[in-house]
């Protein structure tokens, strides 16, 4: 009796693995890569032709020596340094002293960069790290503090930086889902763009 | 909170009160052998099934059959499980060239996915192949989820029956519940997720050079179909190390929601599938009821708590809500999603026993993270795992009658069934097995000093790191303050031997009481009957489950979450 029931068992778990571990997701991806190969394949961005990056995951502006680069919009402090293969946060608690300095240091960094007077209130997204480590977006506030620095070290008006941190806002998806967001990416792109002409 | 993060809250119910009716009674129909409008896509397929595993739809098991089958079905899903783990890197579809996990990750790994657990040990990028994610853990997501119903299934037929012998076949609930419920529901929200942006590829991770000229490695896989039936079982394992936090796995505000409504939908039907099949609508309402106000009066609070912020943050930082500023606690959260949606996912998840996380847990409010706790000590009932939270909820159920009957001097009964010792020794032995089981493992591995090496954490909130996790593996929700390393030797295993016990150590008491009722004849309701369909009793069961279950852990909670808040706000 109980072999027979392994046997089932075994056999139950073969033929449900084809219909399940298989079968399901080749024909969704297969749907996918007819119907939406573009996000299938992680909504790519593209600039001279190549592909940049996602513009679902952040990455960093950074010079090859590791400081922010001024003419570009900064994203959020990554516990993963945007490594899109190793994505998490910091996990610290939210009394952990290591998270408080943390924080208080990103602070003062942020405001120095931005040319803030001290005690400026920071928006915290701008001095937390993601969950993920790869967010794409920063909110509007900390996009409106980052235009000066940017329009400074760009030559241009800071009227026309924040008009485009404008075009480049995200609202609430059906007016209620999310929050309204800028994609870190596809803005600095849009910047590039203008330098260009 | 905000307005618009009540707004998503009253968007999540809506969904949900427009589809759990439907899916209900959908699922009723299911377990009943009825037909189906697709029945000549379903029939062919489930025939083949049948006749390779030499079953015999028509047959029916009694409840020693029925759980012989459940734990022989899992424990070769656990062998084989294991053996795809340690042989991928000769296995096909591992692009990445990925190795085979140690054989304690490997053992803990298996045991979690077919316990419905999903608590994961590794980093879903880097420890796990193409073909282990879909041949492996992607089919115990189905399979592990289409058990839990089973046995859920197999309680309401020993409760809607009289004088029965027999509980229904395990096989044929196993594969109808798969081809029928989660197979055609998954593949459909798995769509909706590619559409949003949710990846669906079989490719190796590709190279890109970003815009200042550094290289970034784009991850690949057939994350969309996987990610459907990871809310949907309420299984919860990523295919990413960060979970629904991963832009690839819950890119904007409405998959968020999706996944939330997703996660909640066969739990909340489930009591809605027992109303329709003991044929009294009313009382899958009760309980029903005593779910949705559980689920909602953790998620709100916890919504607000984190929608606070974290006051030692300071004044120099600004926390505060605005037309530009997403507002409160953000570390480790997603600014797409702001802070009170993604506190809204979490509950949800822990009330589920989903375990997903949108957000790192670790990092919520002292309180905040102790609601998440709360949610998976109350035993995964509101509404709970898909399964586990209906048959968890049902044992409350008599129990409650049997405490009211003690208050008021009657026999109990419940649906017409004379509860009685039998029955009584076996939900007391339900009760205590996984308060024992998480209390004592917590308090063992916290007086190893080498175990405690792997708390990232310390003081009070290094405590709730190691109640966290034996509370998730115990309870086989899977989640996790990540901030634990659980890949060691010591807790690889022990974990495992907490989800075994949570899972399988339920389901045999669960099943020799359905055994036992399912005998029994029904009595006709009179006037000294106690109305288990009624506003007063789904009161009763919430507060049942508040003190029987969730007291048992009052102690431990406030050496962790609660002092930490004190002392956060002193």
């Amino acid at each position: 009796m109980m072999r027979r029931v392994l046997r089932a068992s075994l056999v139950m778990l073969l033929s449900l693995s084809v219909l399940t571990g298989i079968a399901y997701p080749l024909v969704l991806t297969g749907i996918a890569q007819v119907g939406m190969p573009g996000r299938a394949n992680g909504s790519l961005l593209y600039a001279h032709g190549r592909a940049v990056g996602s513009a679902l995951i952040g990455q960093a502006f950074t010079s090859a020596a590791g400081q922010p680069l001024p003419q570009y919009f900064q994203p959020r402090p990554s516990a993963a340094n945007y490594d899109a293969l190793a994505s998490g946060g910091t996990n610290l608690g939210p009394s952990n002293p290591v998270l408080l300095r943390s924080v208080a240091r990103l602070a003062r960094a942020y405001r120095a960069f931005n040319h803030l007077a001290p005690g400026t209130p920071v928006p915290v997204d701008a001095v937390t790290t993601s969950g993920s480590g790869l967010d794409p977006d920063i909110s509007i506030a900390n996009a409106l503090l980052q235009a000066p620095r940017v329009a400074a070290a760009r030559h241009l008006s800071r009227a026309r930086v924040r008009a485009l941190v404008q075009r480049y806002t995200q609202g609430r998806i059906l007016g209620i889902l999310g929050e309204p967001v800028v994609n870190v990416l596809e803005l600095n792109l849009a910047l590039d763009r203008l330098g260009r002409h | 909170m905000t307005f618009n993060d009540v707004a998503q809250f009253l968007v999540v119910v809506a969904a949900l009160a427009l589809t759990v009716p439907v899916m209900g009674a959908y699922m009723a129909r299911v377990y009943s052998g009825a037909t189906s409008r697709l029945e000549r896509v379903f029939r062919p397929v489930e025939g083949l099934v049948y006749r390779a595993c030499g079953v015999d739809p028509e047959s029916e098991q009694t409840w020693r059959g029925y759980v012989t089958s459940v734990l022989a079905f899992s424990a070769v899903s656990v062998l084989v499980l294991y053996g795809i783990q340690r042989l991928q890197e000769w296995l096909p579809l591992n692009p990445a060239h990925i190795g085979a996990p140690s054989a304690p990750l490997a053992w803990n790994t298996a045991v979690s996915f077919v316990t419905n657990t999903n608590w994961q040990n590794y980093s879903g990028e880097t420890a796990m192949s193409l073909f282990t994610q879909m041949a492996g853990l992607t089919v115990q997501n189905f399979v592990s989820a289409a058990v839990g119903i089973a046995v859920a299934v197999a309680l309401i037929r020993a409760l809607s029956r009289s004088r029965t012998a027999t509980l229904g076949n395990f096989w044929v609930d196993l594969v109808r519940g798969t081809v029928r419920v989660l197979l055609p529901v998954a593949a459909l929200a798995a769509i909706v997720l590619v559409a949003n942006g949710v990846i669906e590829n079989l490719n190796a991770p590709q190279l890109v050079h970003t815009v200042v000229g550094a290289r970034q490695s784009l991850p690949g896989g057939a994350v969309a179909s996987q990610e459907a039936i990871k809310e949907l079982g309420t299984n919860g394992g990523g295919f990413f190390n960060a979970n629904s936090a991963h832009p690839f796995e819950n890119p904007n505000g409405f998959t968020n929601v999706v996944e939330i409504w997703l996660l909640l939908l066969i739990p909340f039907s489930l009591a809605w599938t027992f109303g329709v099949m003991v044929q009294r609508r009313r009382q899958g309402i009760a309980i029903l009821a005593a779910m949705a106000l559980l689920w909602a009066g953790s998620v709100l609070p916890a919504m607000a708590l984190e929608a606070h912020g974290n006051p030692l943050l300071g004044p120099g930082i600004n926390q505060r809500a605005s037309a530009t500023v997403v507002g409160g606690n953000l570390t480790g959260k997603e600014v797409r999603f702001g802070a009170a949606p993604s506190a809204l996912f979490n509950a949800s998840a822990t009330a589920t026993s989903t375990g997903a996380v949108n957000s790192m847990s670790d990092s919520y409010t002292a309180l905040g993270g102790g609601v998440l706790l709360v949610n998976m000590m109350l035993g995964e009932v509101s509404p709970g795992g898909v399964g586990s939270g209906l048959y968890g909820m049902l044992i409350l159920a008599i129990l409650s009658v049997f405490i009211a009957g003690l208050m008021v001097g009657r026999t109990p009964e419940y649906l017409g069934k004379k509860v009685q010792a039998a029955e009584m020794k076996l939900i007391g032995l339900y009760i205590l097995i996984v308060p024992a089981c998480v209390l004592v493992a917590t308090a063992l591995s916290l007086s190893l000093p080498s175990v405690r090496a792997s708390l990232l954490n310390h003081g009070a909130h290094g405590l709730t790191e190691m109640l966290y996790a034996f509370t998730s593996a115990s309870n086989n929700n899977g989640s996790a303050f990540a901030g634990l390393n659980g890949n060691t030797t010591f807790l690889n295993t022990a974990l495992g031997v907490c989800m075994l016990i949570g899972r399988f150590a339920l389901i045999v008491p669960v099943m020799a009481i359905a055994g036992s009722l399912g005998r029994k004849g029904r009595i006709p309701d009179s006037a000294g009957t106690l109305r288990t369909d009624t506003a007063l009793f789904a009161t009763l069961l919430i507060g049942v489950t508040v003190i029987v279950v969730g007291l048992t852990y009052f102690p431990v909670v406030t050496l962790g979450p609660i002092v930490e808040h004190l002392v956060t706000h002193a």
